[in-house]
């Protein structure tokens, strides 16, 4: 019996190893990189099939590679949950020789801190984050100018004059995106309410879609999302109402329904650090990108936004690349009806980093980040 | 859709939240209740996601996919019959395998199903009873797999009580010397009630797939198996506690959803915790009760034949 014992726990440890290796798919094209190759890491927070996110990071992974071809290799670990788990992997992969590792989750900010004083030597590059070293850069996107765009969609186009916004955790990052939108919705119509669910998940398609159809059932119109599945674009899609994508084109899951997405396009900034690192030439910094660097851009409108409001959007979105149009110009206040910005004024990226309050007129208690 | 009252539409939620969690939870009753403590659920209802959804993206009706789920969800629990009935190995190492197994050969098996959407499922109105304002609409008015989560716990709880295979099965759980000595095969009763729980678990897996959300990305089934397991607990191993719980659980997630979007000063992360303190709670009070609520008396215990 002992040795049918020893078989069963041999085939069961292979079992687990087997899942281990699938379910983290380390995909290391080249372990040791020739002298003089620049290695490139990626950790992710969701999988790369994940249509969103995590999708838009690893085409700019991909847009690395085609770029800078045998004088890069790259890896990438997708579905690393945020915490020690964060850790452990970025270890792993500063010891496999990386030169330079992106961290493409606000929930890795203190893993990749933490593993970067062990490195001094590698460069860390930390995606919508605020903690910074010498070996740590941080950057991110101005996704809430997209979201302006989104907003003034939205108002525009609402009958029921209710917006439906899937959220999900409360960081600065998505509380701006709620403001920005519902600011620019209520500049075109001032009944605008928003409908505001926190699934505290970042990719949950169940659950995503739970709130997509209480939002609806609710009286929403409209959604707007800023989570990683499309399961509320397909319920919108369903239910014959409009949504925006996020992070990616989601029109397969709504042909009719999309309105438009936001896309996150990495690949520019990427190819840069990236050159910096091969050029010797990599140092610290923030970069924080909107419209005016192609870092954000829209997905085509849908075929239901009327030529009127396309032209408002365009505009919109010119005035902002260009810098005549802050999508945070006063006055506003904050949710309490305490004065935020003045009349003309606006908003500074430090407050928008650290955003933590709704805008007068939202409706709800905003959960606490912490 | 067609114009439900609010009421309405959050009863109809709650059943289609829940539905997963019934089949699920079915599946594990009838593996624990033959003495067989399986935590790979969560695997075989991601295999049985993706077989579904596989079935239905190739076009077949409704029925098929959801063979094909059972199919996958028995064969993967096949591969843990054997190694816990044929090769004796530690049960809880064997499932927890299972599960991780699952979850890497889904992702690995369905990168090409990822990002496309599954034809929707036809609605079965029930005459009549379709027509009751509010609860009818929201009860009656549903995919064929809802009505058949129900049945199949009604013929679970039939045959657990009143068949003499439920008699064997039970008495399997309860104490497998005396089953064996009273020559019934326990390694036989439990690989078919491996096999059952294995396609019931698949099933539930293909309602996310096939209904509630139909798209497949890796790790979607996001915790439920391990949910229904509680569930099974929750319900001192009994069918319809089962669903009672599966319903409770259903409530509270969407409730709390709409409590979210109604605007109610709650913070968000506490309606979040929500279904899973109340489960807690439910384990708490029930593990206080005792008698006639414990687990069968073999749970989880590897079986060898003396002689």
């Amino acid at each position: 019996m002992t040795g049918f014992r020893l078989k069963a726990l041999g085939l069961s440890a292979l079992l687990v190893l087997t899942a281990c290796s699938d379910s983290e798919q380390a995909a290391t094209e080249a372990t040791d990189a020739p002298d003089g190759q620049v290695k490139a890491g990626f950790i992710y927070v969701g999988p790369v099939s994940d249509g969103g996110w995590t999708y838009e990071h690893d085409q700019g992974r991909l847009a690395v590679e085609a770029e800078f071809g045998d004088q890069v290799t790259t890896t990438f670990v997708e579905s690393v949950s945020e915490g020690p788990d964060a850790e452990r992997v970025l270890s792993q992969m500063a010891n496999d020789g990386a030169d330079i590792i992106f961290t493409t989750s606000f929930g890795f900010m203190n893993p990749t801190i933490k593993v970067a004083e062990q490195f001094p030597d590698v460069k860390f590059e930390h995606a919508t984050g605020f903690k910074r070293a010498d070996n740590v850069a941080t950057y991110s996107s101005r996704f809430y100018e997209g979201r302006h765009i989104l907003g003034l969609i939205a108002g525009e186009m609402t009958e029921s004059n209710v917006v439906g916004y899937i959220a999900s955790f409360p960081i600065p990052e998505v509380v701006r995106g709620i403001n920005a939108a519902y600011l620019a919705a209520k500049s075109v119509n001032p009944e605008i309410e928003f409908k505001i669910i926190w699934v505290s998940s970042w990719f949950d398609p169940g659950k995503e879609a739970d709130a997509a159809k209480a939002l609806i059932d609710q009286g929403a119109d409209i959604l707007m999302q800023h989570t990683d599945s499309p399961a509320a674009m397909q319920i919108a899609e369903q239910r014959g109402i409009y949504a925006f994508g996020q992070a990616s084109d989601m029109a397969a899951f709504g042909p009719t329904a999309q309105l438009t997405s936001i896309i996150d396009d990495w690949s520019p900034y990427y190819i840069e650090r990236v050159g910096a690192v091969i050029d010797g030439t990599w140092e610290s910094g923030d970069v924080w990108g909107g419209f005016n660097t192609g870092m954000v851009a829209l997905a085509p409108y849908g075929d239901a936004v009327p030529e009127a409001v396309r032209s408002m959007a365009d505009e919109a979105r010119a005035a902002i690349s260009e810098g005549r149009l802050h999508p945070f110009t006063g006055p506003i206040n904050k949710q309490d009806g305490s004065p935020w910005l003045a009349a003309g004024e606006t908003a500074d990226d430090g407050t928008l980093l650290g955003m933590d309050f709704y805008v007068e007129g939202i409706q709800g208690t905003l959960p606490s980040a912490n | 859709m067609t114009d439900y009252g609010l009421l309405t539409s959050i009863l109809h939620a709650i059943l289609v939240a829940s539905t997963p969690l019934v089949f699920a939870g079915l599946g594990a009753l009838i593996q624990e209740r033959a003495g067989v403590l399986n935590l790979g659920i969560e695997g075989l209802m991601i295999v049985g996601a993706l077989a579904g959804f596989a079935a239905a993206i190739a076009g077949q009706p409704l029925g098929i996919s959801v063979m094909a789920a059972a199919l996958a969800g028995a064969l993967l629990a096949s591969v843990f019959a054997f190694l816990v009935l044929k090769c004796l190995s530690n049960p809880v190492a064997t499932g927890l395998a299972l599960t991780l197994f699952g979850l890497g050969l889904a992702a690995l098996a369905g990168a090409q199903y990822v990002g496309r959407a599954a034809p929707q499922i036809a609605v079965w109105e029930i005459p009549l009873l379709s027509d009751i304002p509010v609860i009818g609409p929201a009860l009656f008015s549903h995919d064929p797999l809802v009505y058949l989560s129900i049945l199949v716990a009604v013929c679970l709880w039939w045959f657990l009580s009143f068949t003499r295979g439920g008699l064997v099965l039970r008495a399997v759980g309860e104490n497998h010397d005396s089953a064996h000595a009273l020559g019934f095969s326990v390694q036989g009763v439990r690989f078919l009630a491996i096999i059952t729980g294995g396609a019931l678990a698949g099933i539930g897996g293909a309602y996310l797939t096939l209904v509630q959300t139909p798209l497949f990305v890796e790790g979607m089934t996001a915790g439920r198996g391990w949910i229904a397991l509680a569930l099974v607990v929750f319900a001192s191993w009994r069918p319809f506690r089962v669903i009672a719980g599966a319903y409770l659980f259903g409530s509270v997630t969407i409730l709390q959803l709409h409590s979210q979007a109604l605007g109610l000063a709650i913070p968000a992360q506490w309606l979040s915790m929500l279904p899973y303190i109340v489960t807690i709670l439910a384990l708490v009070l029930i593990s206080a009760r005792g008698q006639g609520h414990r687990a069968p008396g073999s749970l989880g215990q590897l079986f060898r034949a003396s002689r």
